[in-house]
């Protein structure tokens, strides 16, 4: 017994110590799911199709500006399936074909593919060419028949085509070669075999073709001038009247081509309004006899009576969103209209004939962070009385899609999060009385329980019904979706802001998103047009020990698409998602540059630089200034025009000698630059440190006990230059024509450290910086593979800090300080390797301390993640390394970089059009936070060396409770039994 | 070899020390021999760092290349600005334009003759010395149709020339008759914090280096090894070899404790049995002391 006991432990002892010794990254198939987590979303949706068909479930299908096909179940909103196509295959239209295929026309018309509803497999595709790019339109008539073969109409590339429904293939086309000619409306009018394409023609000429549907003829052309011109925008009214503006946006023009005669009726719009204030602009729909036009102030509804004649039916200040017609019986066309008002929307149903009543009239309660509604789906359905019910797809401005129904939001996704476009962590706050969120508060039993249950698991005794329960409760466990900052740092909250400005906190425990802010200065507004979001900066970060001070973030952003469009910054509180504050600048942004300093509240000191390359100090407190001026001198930056092929370096120079007196701006001078020859490189990537990350140390012990010292600046660029030949697209040149160069350049003073030539290589080039190395992948022509190259670089300076005896007698220049001035003594290596895949993106893992060895992450062209180990990109690797080489860990040369199976991050699943991946560290050293985020999200913890500082999560502490009450028991036991033993010796 | 051109340089510089003192001084340019060795070499190697000093070398390579190829002589000049002042001319840099059979352009054979400091210059650099801002240079980006698209403009702390003279170095990256950037210091460290020094002489000694690019190494292609016999297991990584210890000490040690255990218990059976049958033997010697201690 005594014996027994005492082994189990040691057993489990080996048995752990074995296991993190065999060299399996992978997970389990039940470790799934524990620390990972994948959402997927779709983007904004572009245009929704509902699918009517009596069988199988109700479902919507939606194309995105993501391009992503979805259908989605119209119940929950989940998706059904989805297909995310290229980037450069933008969807231009879709619509339902015969009721059970969905057909889209993609890359500019050019592409027309039909997928089946139920399951989402492509039925057919076929390519349509044409003359010359025009605008694309697909029109699918529900009861237009060439020889029983459904036909879908597609204008594109500047001709008509005629395609089968049922296998893709053109059954005519029509070409439109007048150079000039812009088609704008195909029309078909219901039971006639007439196809109608109307459009413009130079600035001032409305041109109308009447086409048989049967086989492309050309039945008339007519077409009518109209001396001041056109806006280009044009509203069907009916199927042979269209309303179009002049090209002043004051005067309506009611175009009707009857019979093939095209006649004009002119109306100002000042005989319909009062007062128009200022140009409109006609807002896209196609609802019988109505039409929309905005001016800056109103919404104008007007009704087309009769013969071009004009009505206002509403003019309102309220932002109105309309959908399209939606027919639902012999003659009645049914719309939404969905107005604003406060905090509340209004829908209503309208039938197009009468505007005044209603088949529908509900308020919906909306939240404010989601923003105005862009856009509007009607559908109906038949309600339980019979009756005619209606439920609406609204899409809003935060790209958030939402179904109501009766009254109600029947669900909501949030389809922003498909579009991030920064990515920043921030911790929580400690655990406190009245922090504490934490659902279930475990007791002791419970704890037990879950214990023993495990235990069962460990010694094969569990039943299949336990194996489940266990497996649930690892799933579920609420440690890690807690609202409390823990003591490992896995729980985080991960700040992103998505292309419509809207900022996200997601836990990493589950992904939910604890709070998400629509910022103020990302409203489309009177002042700002088109803001978009830049970048996302730790504002304030305060020190953990800090209890009552929460951390902030700031967040750029300007007006309009252009440099020297005025910035905002915003400052948002990252517990709470409240906005602090928010400057509105006078000033652009170009470059920011948060510096490595804070005041003495923990706010980092941030440079914004202009575009009349004036620096910009924030926050703008006399302490900030002082900081800033003590470290003046030492501020230096880079600035990179790619489209010239000139990096230059600044410093500044003195206060701003504006009019204006602002202490805060300072003026810049340049001090270097490197200009690349125009006819031989072309700048396509450039790459430099993470400004947070952490280097362990600068010694590098290498085989036979000796010491390298690693160059570690924080000044380094990576610069990748290509032939201008050569980038293009993958093949397009010659090897001879075709080279790439990378460069290391110190950003301070501007010298080119490294220099390299990769002959006959081509972009696009991916890096990843950290440390003192620099890895990149690119296309090797000679070798048609793609190839990726490591550069380490050491300094030279402190090579001969070896010497024990120097260390000792301080005799060793390692505490004093580098200058960038001085000549640079450093030695490169470097090696390049075939990899197989193509990459979207790279990054590195990154610790608290950066003791524990990197990995590269890899997101693959299969929109996976892979993990690499550092050691295969190392320049000392060699085809025979020495005895010692191999205990230091070199794994021997070989010409390919291996792809594990088991060392993809994210496993069995993808991460939809991967755009990229963050690395955050975690407080316990052995594990990095990896976010990937593209128009799915994933989320995982990583330990790139073993966790070889904490037991793992499934470790059986009632096992070793167990043993240890084993244990005593025994010590106990066999006590006794001495004792008995001795006293019957002593008997004796 | 590389030591003798050095001293042979130092021993040049100061023969021509008293000489020059009166003009200008003109130094010269360093020929590496990478300059000319990339264009047939398939594997250029790393350019000497140290070797900068090298003295003006003529070598029999070089004659025979420009037997073949035509040569032309340039100059272009180094302008030089003190703190935030507009450019002036500094200097002037000659050099050779080869041109090769196959139509590329090369710059060799690079001379510099630096103007010395007039007595304004003098002042303006005394300032920036005190003032601890930047001394600035630049050249044409392109040598044959000067400035080029834009000229390359180096700067350095004034406070890191000055040592006996004044020490600055140069390092010209090209790319044909194109210059891509200058490197542009003093030949040694510029330790920090920056004191200041004023030059005892007022006469600059300038090294110049020419640097072209280098080629990468080749991936390295295995072909024949992955065809022989690896099957494709040649991407795994074999862990090393380890000793048979280092393999199985969890297994030995338990191993080792059983047997222990095992043997006491081996021993102290016949203990038992030997102190049943002979109650007079070890085992009451053993507890002699304190059965005798108790007894008394």
């Amino acid at each position: 017994m005594a014996i027994r006991s005492f082994f189990v432990p040691f057993l489990l002892f080996a048995l752990c110590f074995y296991s993190s010794l065999t060299p399996v990254l992978s997970l389990y198939e039940d470790q799934v799911g524990l620390m990972d987590w994948h959402q997927q979303y779709i983007g904004k949706v572009k245009q929704a199709v509902f699918s009517t068909q009596k069988t199988g479930r109700r479902r919507v299908i939606v194309s995105t500006e993501e391009n992503v096909i979805a259908s989605l179940d119209l119940r929950h909103g989940e998706i059904f399936w989805r297909h995310l196509l290229g980037s450069d295959d933008v969807i231009d239209g879709i619509d339902i074909g015969l009721g059970k295929y969905v057909i889209t026309l993609s890359s500019g018309g050019s592409v027309l593919r039909s997928w089946n509803i139920p399951d989402g497999q492509m039925v057919w595709e076929s390519f349509l060419q044409g003359p010359k790019h025009s605008k694309s339109l697909l029109l699918v008539p529900t009861n237009l028949k060439i020889e029983k073969d459904n036909v879908i109409v597609v204008f594109s590339n500047g001709r008509l085509h005629a395609v089968s429904c049922i296998d893709g293939e053109v059954l005519w086309n029509k070409d439109f070669e007048a150079e000039s000619f812009e088609a704008q409306q195909v029309i078909q009018p219901p039971g006639s075999d007439l196809i109608y394409v109307i459009g413009f023609a130079a600035s001032s000429q409305f041109e109308m073709y009447q086409i048989n549907a049967r086989n492309g003829e050309l039945l008339k052309h007519e077409r009518a001038t109209f001396s001041s011109g056109f806006l280009r925008e044009v509203s069907l009214v009916s199927s042979e009247t269209v309303v179009a503006l002049d090209s002043t946006g004051s005067i309506l023009l009611t175009i009707s081509f009857q019979n093939g005669e095209i006649s004009f009726q002119q109306t100002p719009i000042s005989n319909l309004v009062e007062d128009p204030s200022g140009p409109a602009a006609i807002l896209p729909s196609s609802v019988p006899g109505i039409f929309a036009i905005k001016t800056n102030a109103f919404t104008i509804f007007i009704r087309v009576i009769g013969e071009g004649k004009l009505e206002v039916v509403e003019k309102t200040n309220h932002e109105t969103t309309v959908s399209n017609a939606l027919p639902i019986s012999e003659g009645q066309q049914a719309f939404a209209l969905v107005q604003h008002a406060g905090s509340e929307i209004h829908l209503a149903v309208k039938i197009s004939h009468d505007w005044d009543g209603n088949l529908l009239k509900e308020s919906i309660k909306m939240d404010q962070q989601r923003g105005l509604v862009h856009k509007v789906f009607i559908n109906n359905y038949i309600r339980t009385d019979k009756s005619h019910g209606f439920r609406v797809l609204i899409v809003m401005e935060d790209h958030s899609l939402l179904l109501l129904q009766q009254g109600a939001i029947v669900w909501s996704r949030e389809d922003g999060l498909a579009s991030i476009i920064d990515v920043t962590a921030s911790g929580l706050p400690v655990e406190r009385d009245g922090v504490s969120v934490a659902k279930v508060e475990h007791n002791l039993f419970e704890w037990l329980k879950g214990h023993m249950l495990k235990l069962k698991g460990t010694l094969m005794l569990a039943s299949p019904q336990d194996v489940a329960a266990i497996q649930s409760m690892r799933l579920k466990s609420s440690e890690k979706s807690k609202m409390t900052r823990d003591h490992n740092g896995f729980r985080k909250l991960l700040v992103v802001l998505t292309r419509a400005g809207k900022l996200f906190a997601l836990h990493t425990g589950d992904g939910r998103i604890v709070w998400s802010h629509f910022l103020q200065s990302l409203h489309k507004s009177g002042t700002c047009q088109s803001p978009i979001g830049l970048n996302l900066y730790q504002w304030q970060v305060p020190h953990h020990h800090a209890m009552d001070e929460n951390p902030s973030v700031l967040v750029i952003s300007r007006c309009g698409p252009c440099s020297d469009a005025p910035a905002v910054l915003s400052f948002v509180d990252t517990y709470t998602g409240k906005e602090l504050n928010s400057l509105s600048l006078v000033h652009g942004v170009v470059q920011v540059i948060p510096l490595p300093y804070t005041d003495s509240t923990e706010q980092r000191l941030h440079l914004l630089i202009d575009s009349d390359k004036h620096a910009h100090l924030y926050p703008t407190t006399s302490e900030a200034l002082r900081i800033f001026k003590r470290e003046f001198s030492n501020i230096y930056w880079y600035s990179v025009e790619d489209h010239n092929g000139i990096i230059k370096g600044h410093a500044l120079k003195c206060k701003c000698t504006g009019e204006v007196a602002d202490e805060f701006c300072f003026d810049t001078r340049d001090l270097w630059s490197v200009v690349f020859p125009s006819e031989s490189e072309k700048i396509i990537a450039t790459v430099t440190r993470k400004l947070n990350e952490v280097v362990h140390t600068q010694a590098k012990v290498v085989a036979d006990q000796d010491v390298m010292y690693k160059y570690i600046s924080r000044n380094l660029l990576f610069v990748a230059t290509v032939a201008p030949k050569g980038s293009g697209e993958i093949g397009s040149v010659t090897p001879e024509e075709s080279w790439l160069v990378a460069y290391l350049i110190d950003t301070v003073t501007g010298r080119i450290l490294h220099r390299v030539t990769h002959h006959g290589a081509q972009g696009p080039v991916h890096a990843v910086f950290s440390e003192n190395w620099v890895v990149y992948h690119y296309f090797n022509l000679r070798a048609h593979r793609y190839e990726m190259s490591v550069i380490e670089i050491y300094d030279q300076s402190r090579a001969d800090n070896k010497d024990v005896w120097k260390l000792v007698l301080g005799k060793h220049n390692l505490t004093s300080p580098i200058s960038l001035f001085s000549r640079p003594e450093v030695i490169t290596k470097s090696q390049s390797y075939f990899f197989t895949h193509s990459v979207k993106a790279i990054a590195v893992t990154s610790t608290a301390k950066g003791i524990t060895s990197k990995q590269l992450l890899i997101g693959t062209i299969g929109d996976q993640v892979l993990a690499l180990d550092k050691r295969f990109l190392d320049p000392r690797r060699s085809v025979n390394p020495t005895q010692a080489e191999k205990e230091e860990g070199i794994i021997p040369l070989t010409d390919s970089l291996p792809i594990i199976p088991q060392s993809y991050v994210t496993h069995a699943l993808r991460v939809e059009g991967l755009r990229g991946i963050v690395t955050v560290p975690a407080k316990l050293e052995s594990t990095t936070l990896v976010f990937a985020h593209g128009v799915d999200l994933f989320f995982t913890q990583l330990a790139p060396s073993k966790t070889y500082d904490s037991l793992t999560e499934d470790f059986s502490y009632a096992l070793l409770l167990l043993t240890i009450v084993a244990l005593v028991a025994a010590i106990f036991v066999t006590w006794r039994l001495s004792e008995r033993k001795e006293l019957q010796d002593k008997w004796r | 070899m590389d030591t003798i051109k050095v001293v042979a340089a130092i021993i040049l510089t100061i023969y021509l020390f008293p000489f020059l003192s009166f003009g200008f001084q003109s130094d010269e340019l360093l020929v590496d021999d990478e300059e000319f060795g990339l264009e047939g070499a398939p594997q250029p190697r790393f350019p000497e760092p140290t070797s900068t000093r090298s003295a003006p070398v003529t070598t029999a390579t070089r004659k025979r290349h420009s037997d073949l190829d035509s040569d032309s002589k340039i100059e272009f000049s180094l302008d030089h600005a003190f703190g935030d002042s507009d450019f002036s001319p500094a200097g002037t840099f000659s050099a050779r334009i080869k041109t090769w059979s196959h139509g590329g352009q090369t710059l060799t054979k690079l001379r510099f003759s630096r103007n010395n400091f007039t007595s304004e210059e003098q002042k303006k650099f005394k300032n920036l010395l005190e003032s601890d801002d930047f001394y600035r240079i630049r050249l044409p980006s392109n040598v044959l149709s000067p400035p080029g698209r834009d000229f390359i403009i180096s700067s350095v702390k004034a406070r890191c020339l000055p040592r006996e003279g004044l020490d600055e170095h140069f390092v010209i990256h090209l790319e044909g008759v194109n210059v891509l950037a200058v490197n542009y210091g003093s030949p040694g460290s510029c330790s920090y914090p920056r004191n200041l020094k004023l030059p005892v002489k007022w006469s600059f000694s300038s090294y110049t280096v020419l640097k072209n690019s280098e080629q990468a190494p080749r991936a390295p292609i295995f072909t024949e090894e992955i065809l022989g016999g690896e099957n494709g297991g040649g991407e795994v990584v074999q862990p090393p070899e380890r000793s048979f210890w280092a393999k199985y000490w969890m297994y030995l040690i338990p191993l080792g404790l059983i047997i222990t255990n095992a043997i006491t218990q081996a021993m102290n059976m016949p203990e038992e049995q030997a102190t049943g049958q002979v109650p007079a033997s070890a085992g009451m010697v053993q507890r002699g002391p304190s059965s005798a201690a108790r007894r008394r």
